[in-house]
């Protein structure tokens, strides 16, 4: 793997800066293509047990559908997924709706279900994973849990519609951690939120790492968002992971490239 | 040249369309009869397309029973045939007119609204999530959908009908002094086995065709708020097109038998 880089001392490939944890992601070759736009071109990344890992690109760089190939939305046209050990494109249906449950998926929009109350919308991903839970037929100090946990116990019987849009950000985040993942996929956390809001979902963020122990890896384009949550990022630059290495570093690089991503 | 090759594309995308809906329906069956069943939902489903469409059918149904009774009157007052009146309206509300106008009716207001339901779904990633979280979208969302409408269309017909047939009653009533017990009466006398079972069965492939176009309009929605409005419009049509294809195999069939 090569980067064309101005300061290769500062940067490392993704395999280099395996911290000498356990990968609960991994990446190799990833080429995915829509016709003649050909997305992802060769994509590798390793996300370590407990890291909050950042891939950032542009818009149409392919983030997303890198992130829908970890949870088997998207397939890839070759290369390798794979995820808390399992590689993606080979398992059935069942054990990948299985293994989908230790994944905590934040989708951009939120994607609360429009038809259902908050609790409902909670409720939704407990009922084909109650063994794994141990919830015989109560889900009520769940939900609840869930919900304190982003401070919003009292909208439990609210619908989506009658929510803010940080307070949907919120409850998908509720949503996602009901079913106690080991690894968060966040796709854009921040996107459509105004800057006080997103600051509020960033430390809401940082603080179910905390607590949890959970494996992070962000989506964004939002350089302060990559700033107060990174430990290590990725840059995504046609289709390949262009650059690798902590904020700091990758801040004070003079590549263009990689520069344009943090000029203001 | 530049038409041909414009027809030829058009003929393609058609076929394309009718390959797709067909493994899509392919899929319906494959699925349906695989637990884990999503009653509770198929349930709420029923109840929406059932209930929520009552109002519709009931004015509808009672506006034809009644301009076809009118519009028939001096026609057959002036073959001295009014007497027929109940066989011939009874007759055509309940072989072709009824279920027509109800699955019309239907598709306008359920086709239409799972499109854009789902669609927009689609677009703000609720079956992502959905398929996420370990649920079969296809199960929770186009099976319960299907069954639904395949259910709920056969009872809104006969619901249709009923009261079409009031309406008919109501005019012949008021207009020729016949009982409403009389008219009942005769409607049921001159209505035979062979009348109601054809179209109650193809009910049911009104109701599937109903469900299967709208689900497949809305589940594969293309992005974007356009897409969701486009869904929902050629949900309608296509469902309107299908039920007149239905209706035209359901009724060569039937004729075979009526022969026999």
């Amino acid at each position: 793997m090569s980067f064309n880089m101005t300061e290769p001392d500062q940067i490392t490939t993704s395999n280099e800066s395996a911290q000498g944890g356990k990968a609960v992601i991994e990446i190799k070759d990833l080429y995915k293509s829509f016709g003649d736009n050909h997305v992802l071109n060769g994509f590798n990344m390793t996300l370590m047990e407990g890291e909050n890992l950042v891939v950032m690109g542009k818009s149409g760089s392919g983030k997303s559908v890198m992130i829908k190939c970890l949870v088997g939305l998207v397939k890839p046209d070759s290369g390798t997924v794979k995820v808390l050990g399992e590689e993606i494109n080979k398992l059935d249906q069942q054990t990948l709706d299985e293994l989908r449950s230790d994944i905590g998926f934040l989708f951009q929009g939120s994607a609360l279900y429009d038809s259902m109350t908050v609790r409902e919308n909670l409720e939704f991903p407990m009922r084909r994973h109650k063994e794994k839970l141990g919830v015989v037929s109560d889900t009520e100090p769940l939900v609840r849990e869930a919900l304190e946990n982003v401070g919003l116990a009292h909208t439990m019987d609210l619908m989506p519609v009658e929510l803010s849009g940080g307070m949907k950000r919120r409850i998908a985040l509720a949503r996602t951690l009901i079913l106690k993942p080991k690894v968060i996929l966040y796709d854009e956390p921040t996107s459509g939120l105004d800057p006080i809001t997103s600051k509020e979902i960033i430390e809401l963020m940082r603080s179910i790492q905390k607590k949890y122990g959970t494996s992070s890896l962000i989506i964004t384009h939002d350089v302060d968002c990559a700033r107060v949550i990174s430990e290590r990022m990725i840059l995504l630059v046609d289709g390949i992971n262009y650059a690798e290495g902590t904020y700091s570093q990758l801040s004070q690089s003079t590549d263009p490239k990689v520069d344009a991503f943090f000029k203001k | 040249m530049g038409k041909t090759a414009t027809l030829f594309k058009g003929a393609k995308k058609f076929f394309i369309e009718i390959g797709d809906l067909s493994y899509f329906g392919a899929r319906f069956f494959k699925e349906v009869f695989k637990p884990p069943f999503e009653f509770k939902e198929l349930m709420r489903q029923c109840y929406q397309m059932g209930n929520r469409s009552l109002m519709l059918v009931t004015v509808t149904g009672f506006i034809i029973g009644l301009v076809l009774t009118l519009q028939s009157r001096p026609t057959l007052i002036q073959f001295g045939a009014v007497s027929w009146m109940p066989n011939m309206v009874g007759i055509s509300i309940v072989r072709e007119i009824g279920p027509v106008i109800t699955a019309l009716i239907c598709a306008g207001r359920i086709a239409s609204g799972i499109g854009a339901e789902l669609g927009s779904m689609r677009v703000t990633e609720q079956i992502d999530a959905m398929e996420v979280s370990g649920t079969n979208p296809f199960k929770y969302l186009v099976i319960t959908r299907i069954m639904a409408t395949t259910l709920m269309l056969p009872i809104l017909v006969i619901y249709g009908d009923l009261v079409a047939l009031y309406g008919s009653a109501l005019v012949e009533n008021l207009k020729g002094d016949v009982s409403f017990q009389l008219y009942f009466n005769t409607v049921f006398d001159a209505l035979s086995f062979s009348d109601l079972v054809p179209a109650t069965i193809k009910s049911f492939f009104f109701g599937f065709a109903i469900g299967l176009v709208g689900c497949y309009k809305g589940y594969y929605s293309k992005k974007g708020t356009a897409g969701v409005g486009v869904a929902a419009n050629t949900a309608v049509v296509m469902a309107s097109l299908l039920l007149f294809v239905v209706d035209f195999i359901a009724v060569f069939i039937s004729d075979i038998f009526y022969e026999l």
